[in-house]
């Protein structure tokens, strides 16, 4: 296990320490305690890639758990109740017009805020083929917004969105209860994809080992790649960054399913250092 | 070059406080001055005719960086005060640095190796100094050991013969492994600083309440810390456990040797968790001590971890207490694989937990099974559905 090539005591790791001991972790888009799903984060140089990622408007996708019946004063499940209401007028078809409405309203406002001229023939296709995106700041907007499952009280939500935190789709879940004339609360929210970086290809908790996330780092180099590029497009003419360079800076991010992004650390600064022998 | 080496053991044999208060270099011409007194012969071929000490001065004055070590030299060295400020004159001639030296005065030219005097790493002393090559060989990790404060100059003013050896020699008479002589020594370097009667007597004291020579070294070696605690605290604990759990000598004996570190803590949070056993868990005295003789690790859990656990398992998945009590691997495992598995189950309609009903899954498989273990025997589905639900949580 010791470099046999210099055996003076001075260099073995007893005395140095090992060899990767800080690590740099960055995290894409941040998920709340209370929420679960893809997380994406970056590690060593791939941090840059994740700021390109933040600014690139890449869409989310979450599934909203929903619950009828109760208000509470964090929108969750877990608050405390400061009123609870009959549902049973609730059925699916008032809650599709319902949700139907407030994906009116959020169209709107991607309008809006991408500074388009709809009147205008380029504006008209960008808008058929999905390619608006809202420039500079806004606040949070649903691309898309759809009931998967519906079982009095319980339904569920499938949204994209540009901008969002998670509380706000917990307000949303409240505020579709009090559409429907009911109330409602949020008992669970799950994001499936973060841009390029989908569920299926998120790690799970077994496989948190420096193996795994070097191949994951491996499949995900292209999409890297892409984000980068398109970010370097967006710059002015002054970087010049060859295919290779890229291609070597390219150490990125990865998906996991919770947040628990310090564990990462230190399993990555233990097992990189035995591979190093 | 013999004399040389002689000043760089005596440089090491020296607690390096005392190196720290004079430069290496006045130690070096200290010891040169004493030894060339007593010898007659000496290696300057052209200065034959001159005394001893003047041949020292010369030496001193033909050496590059006379002027530091003659001021020293003035302030040591009494007798050649005269002498020194004749030579000087003289060999101020001589003194500089462009001057051409003979072949012999040049190989005499020892440039000593200067230790830093200060360093926040372990790492420049490891080649000189005795005690810390001897231990890195050992196979301590130094590195872990430097940051923890203090340690580090108390490793180094070690020294190995009259302190390292001898305890070191103590524990393996003990039955310790040498493989795990390095671990116990980073875990707990102070050992290496306890009188070596204190070690006796506690080892006396474990002995005469009838642990064995191999359960002895086995608590050491599981809890480096244990020989540092004085015997009182020791007949404490051990009072402690048996009073308090009822449980008989032989048994207190078991767990003891099996999780060492409870004679180490304090007993304040074991007490607050069999308060919590008792009162919230609501388990009976018998139930509590089966518990802790299979699972001892329950005594110094996380109390809030185990609440969870047991909120949990008694009131998610409905499992009364004397399931719990007949399988308290449990209360030790991690909360998220009991949770995951237990959804899973559920998912799948098999969560049953009840030993009277078909298709019973007892709680230490639920827990105790690897997870392609438990997917392909007790779930009866592929690893790869596990996962897939694992997403959906």
């Amino acid at each position: 296990m010791h470099n046999y090539k210099s055996m003076k005591l001075m260099n073995f790791s007893e005395v140095t320490g090992p060899q990767f001991h800080k690590v740099h972790v960055g995290v894409g888009h941040r998920l709340d305690a209370f929420s679960s799903g893809v997380l994406v984060l970056g590690i060593g140089k791939g941090n840059g890639v994740l700021e390109h990622l933040c600014k690139s408007h890449v869409t989310r996708d979450y599934m909203l758990e929903g619950e009828f019946g109760k208000a509470t004063d964090n929108f969750t499940h877990t608050g405390r109740v400061i009123e609870k209401t009959t549902y049973d007028h609730v059925t699916l078809d008032k809650l599709e017009r319902v949700l139907a409405m407030i994906q009116g309203a959020n169209q709107k406002a991607l309008i809006m805020y991408s500074q388009v001229d709809l009147h205008t023939q380029e504006a008209y296709e960008l808008a058929v083929r999905g390619l608006l995106y809202p420039h500079g700041k806004s606040p949070p907007i649903l691309t898309g917004l759809r009931c998967i499952h519906f079982n009095p009280p319980h339904f569920t939500l499938e949204v994209q969105c540009v901008n969002e935190t998670q509380k706000y789709l917990r307000k949303l879940i409240h505020e579709v209860g009090l559409e429907l004339r009911t109330s409602a609360v949020c008992s669970g929210v799950r994001r499936t994809r973060d841009g390029p970086f989908k569920v299926e290809n998120a790690l799970t908790r077994q496989h948190w080992t420096a193996g795994s996330i070097i191949q994951a780092i491996a499949h995900f180099s292209k999409a890297t790649r892409k984000i980068r590029k398109l970010e370097m497009y967006k710059q002015t003419a002054g970087q010049l960054n060859s295919n290779a360079q890229v291609q070597e800076q390219t150490r990125m991010c990865e998906n996991l399913v919770k947040t628990y992004s310090k564990r990462l650390t230190s399993v990555i600064a233990t097992k990189g250092y035995i591979t190093k022998y | 070059m013999r004399v040389c080496q002689r000043c760089v053991s005596l440089l090491l044999s020296r607690p390096l406080s005392a190196v720290l208060q004079h430069s290496t270099r006045a130690l070096h011409q200290r010891s040169h001055l004493t030894l060339l007194q007593h010898s007659t012969r000496h290696t300057l071929s052209q200065r034959h005719s001159r005394q001893t000490w003047r041949h020292f001065a010369d030496h001193q004055a033909a050496s590059p960086d006379v002027y530091n070590m003659i001021d020293l030299a003035q302030k040591e060295v009494v007798p050649l005060n005269s002498d020194v400020h004749r030579i000087d004159l003289d060999a101020a001639v001589h003194t500089s640095p462009l001057q051409e030296i003979s072949e012999e005065e040049a190989v005499q030219i020892q440039v000593p190796s200067a230790l830093p005097p200060e360093s926040s790493t372990l790492r420049p002393y490891v080649d000189k100094s005795e005690t810390l090559s001897k231990l890195v060989q050992l196979g301590v990790n130094l590195w872990k050991l430097e940051q923890r404060p203090n340690v580090g100059s108390m490793l180094v003013r070690l020294d190995f013969h009259a302190d390292v050896a001898p305890r070191l020699l103590f524990l393996k008479d003990l039955g310790v492994e040498e493989s795990k002589l390095g671990q116990l020594v980073t875990k707990n370097p102070f050992i290496l600083t306890e009188s070596l009667d204190n070690l006796e007597a506690r080892v006396s004291y474990l002995k005469s309440k009838k642990f064995s020579k191999q359960s002895v070294a086995a608590m050491v070696s599981k809890a480096p810390y244990l020989l540092n605690f004085s015997v009182e605290r020791l007949d404490n604990r051990l009072g402690f456990f048996q009073k308090q759990l009822g449980l008989s000598a032989e048994k207190a004996r078991d767990i003891v040797t099996r999780l060492p570190k409870l004679l180490c803590g304090s007993l304040e949070p074991i007490k607050e968790n069999l308060k919590v056993c008792e009162l919230e868990f609501g388990f009976r005295g018998n139930e509590i001590q089966h518990i802790v003789t299979t699972v001892p690790k329950v005594l110094i859990a996380n109390k809030r971890k185990l609440t969870q656990i047991f909120d949990f398992v008694h009131n998610t998945m409905d499992v009364p207490h004397s399931l719990v009590a007949k399988f308290p691997q449990v209360l030790n495992a991690k909360f998220i694989r009991i949770r995951e598995r237990h959804l899973f189950l559920e998912y799948l309609g098999r969560a049953q937990y009840q030993p009277s009903q078909p298709n019973y899954i007892s709680l230490d498989r639920l827990v105790f099974l690897p997870d392609d273990v438990f997917c392909s025997e007790v779930a009866l589905a592929t690893l790869e559905d596990f996962e897939r639900f694992q997403k959906t949580l």
